[in-house]
């Protein structure tokens, strides 16, 4: 492997671990506070790429500068929050609260396979390709290996800031700690007045638009097709699971880890290159059962 | 009598009767029977409280192990191509359930995910010895000597079928029953109290988990002859998920749900994909939605509120 490849594989795995990490962080943050695995998760990323392609297309057909198709990806992620996160929480996943984990789990696959079909309906099963956005930033030559600006900078900038926001408003918040008090003990959050079922929507509100957001930043570097949502449902999970559950610091961390991972093996040993990801969970999972980053609870009696 | 002794002897005259009463849907029999040994052996684990969401590992192992068989050996005894599938499963059972018997609960899912997300990137990937997307053919094989033609294999494989159902669906009724089932079902409900009765609750769910990873591989054999073809999808996730889906359909926890389960999921889907084309999944969702919200024991849960509401409380509560 010459430094070239080296550096490409580099980057590639950088920008990669960004977009993945986004989609993880939604993840790990309903899971953190609301204890629920949401299968559907990758439906919603999935919807978010196809809708910012709508979005684009649109902006540019109207005449719009490409440079404007950046915040059309923040407007489609609140979109996906808002119309189907939203709903999700407050007509389904509220009544399933108290029940058994495997029926939690079952209600988000649910979802999942209505939103597959509600993909399939709208936008039917050929794939899709918009790289304006990617374009507009133009590219960056570092050490002697161009790249796009969009994976290089702005990706890993906007992974970034996401991290330390979301870490800021979770600790130096009202409305954050509110969160991290019903995460902590709901029955007594409930009682000195905090209204439980407001903060779990607002999490699954937020969640379900970073699923979104990570859906529309993917969408100008790869081409749109169905399945793609339930090949990126695994790989947030085995990120969320190796950086141990809930763990917003740790996910990035294994975001990093199996991006990179991912990526070397693209250039070393391709046919492996699927595997990696799943080789890193099952090799922390052995060692360490709660994850990377997680805290082993106390055991129950 | 009581219904758990009535409900299997109608359903195996049903069942025995189908070639001839109705030719058309016995493919779709077979197939589901097949698919309901797979949920048996997802509904063994729950019985422990655990949820794998990988067991669509052992339905393609076990898949693929009768299909190199027959790469190997073409022509070989259908008998021979079983037990090559049953061996896969329960081999790989072995190793992999060494691993997961440490852990519960959530990690026990995604651990056994993660297992199976491997085997499905090794099959999709080294396309050289897998075949890749594109799958692995397994060409009819012989019984007793005799290349039989596609109605005459078809039925027999039909019959084997149902027996294999009948004899391991009874054999892992009675091993919940056993001793050791009960030390089984013990992890879910006070694990620690094993431990104080000198009990590896460790052993008990690694022989459970055998169990279950042989039912699974059984189906997944029987399901590779009956198509004549096994491609990666066997072990994808959305596959596992499925067989979850179906055990908590028909019951969560009970044997014969998943024999139930897997019958009405499997003709709710060719209906719905015959009738409603493009959204036969949307249908199936949404199907799996008003379940778990309106009758979340299914539908062996819904059958004994119906008896109970009879009066008739002698069996109550499985």
């Amino acid at each position: 492997m010459n430094m070239t490849l080296f550096i490409l594989a580099l980057f590639d795995g950088i920008a990669y671990a960004a977009q993945v990490f986004v989609v993880a962080l939604g993840l790990t943050l309903i899971f953190g506070v609301m204890r629920i695995l949401n299968i559907a998760h990758g439906s919603l990323y999935a919807i978010g790429a196809y809708l910012t392609v709508t979005l684009t297309g649109v902006a540019l057909a109207a005449g719009a500068p490409p440079l404007l198709t950046l915040p059309l990806m923040l407007v489609s992620a609140v979109l996906i929050g808002v119309i189907l996160g939203g709903p999700i929480e407050w007509l389904l996943l509220r009544r399933i609260y108290d029940k058994p984990e495997v029926l939690q789990l079952l209600v988000t696959f649910a979802v999942f396979m209505i939103l597959e079909d509600v993909q399939r309906l709208v936008w039917g099963s050929q794939p899709y390709f918009q790289a304006a956005a990617l374009q507009s930033l133009g590219n960056v030559t570092v050490f002697g290996v161009t790249y796009t600006v969009y994976q290089l900078i702005l990706l890993p900038l906007v992974a970034l800031g996401l991290l330390i926001g979301l870490r800021f408003f979770l600790r130096h918040t009202v409305i954050g700690k509110l969160i991290m008090a019903t995460t902590e003990d709901r029955e007594a959050a409930q009682s000195i007045g905090i209204d439980a079922d407001r903060v779990f929507l607002l999490t699954f509100i937020v969640g379900a638009a970073l699923a979104g957001l990570g859906g529309a930043l993917a969408s100008p570097t790869t081409s749109i097709l169905p399945g793609m949502g339930a090949d990126m449902i695994v790989l947030s999970f085995a990120v969320v699971a190796t950086a141990g559950l809930g763990q917003i610091g740790g996910a990035a961390v294994t975001a990093l880890m199996i991006g990179l991972g991912r990526s070397f093996a693209v250039y070393i040993w391709p046919e492996a290159a699927s595997l990696v990801p799943y080789l890193i969970m099952v090799l922390v999972l052995l060692v360490r059962p709660e994850g990377l980053f997680g805290s082993p609870s106390a055991r129950k009696i | 009598m009581n219904i758990k002794t009535i409900l299997p002897i109608v359903a195996a005259i049903l069942l025995l009767l189908v070639p001839y009463l109705a030719p058309s849907a016995q493919l779709l029999v077979n197939l589901a029977l097949a698919k309901g040994l797979a949920v048996a052996g997802v509904t063994v684990l729950l019985r422990a409280g655990q949820v794998s969401f990988g067991h669509a590992l052992y339905f393609a192992v076990a898949a693929y192990s009768g299909a190199f068989l027959l790469a190997a050996m073409p022509g070989a005894e259908l008998i021979l191509v079983l037990i090559a599938g049953i061996v896969g499963a329960a081999v790989a059972g072995f190793f992999v359930g060494l691993f997961v018997v440490r852990y519960r609960g959530i990690f026990f899912g995604m651990l056994n995910l993660a297992f199976s997300m491997i085997f499905w990137s090794i099959l999709e990937k080294f396309y050289h010895i897998t075949g890749g997307a594109d799958g692995k053919r397994l060409p009819r094989p012989a019984i007793f000597g005799e290349e039989l033609g596609r109605h005459d294999f078809e039925l027999i494989l039909f019959y084997v079928t149902v027996v294999l159902v009948f004899a391991l669906g009874w054999f892992a009724i009675r091993w919940l029953d056993s001793p050791t089932g009960q030390l089984f079902r013990t992890v879910k409900t006070n694990e620690t109290r094993l431990e104080y009765l000198g009990v590896s609750p460790q052993t008990a769910l690694l022989r459970g988990y055998m169990l279950s990873a042989v039912l699974c591989g059984t189906g997944g054999i029987l399901m590779g002859i009956a198509q004549g073809v096994v491609t990666p999808e066997y072990a994808w996730w959305v596959r596992s998920g499925e067989m979850v889906f179906i055990a908590v359909l028909g019951g969560a926890g009970s044997v014969r749900g998943a024999f139930i389960g897997a019958m009405i999921y499997e003709f709710v889907r060719v209906y719905a994909a015959a009738f409603a084309g493009d959204v036969w999944q949307m249908l199936l969702g949404a199907f799996l939605l008003v379940i778990i919200l309106f009758a979340p024991r299914g539908v062996i849960g819904f059958l004994e509120d119906i008896r109970l509401s009879r009066g008739d409380k002698t069996e109550a509560g499985r």
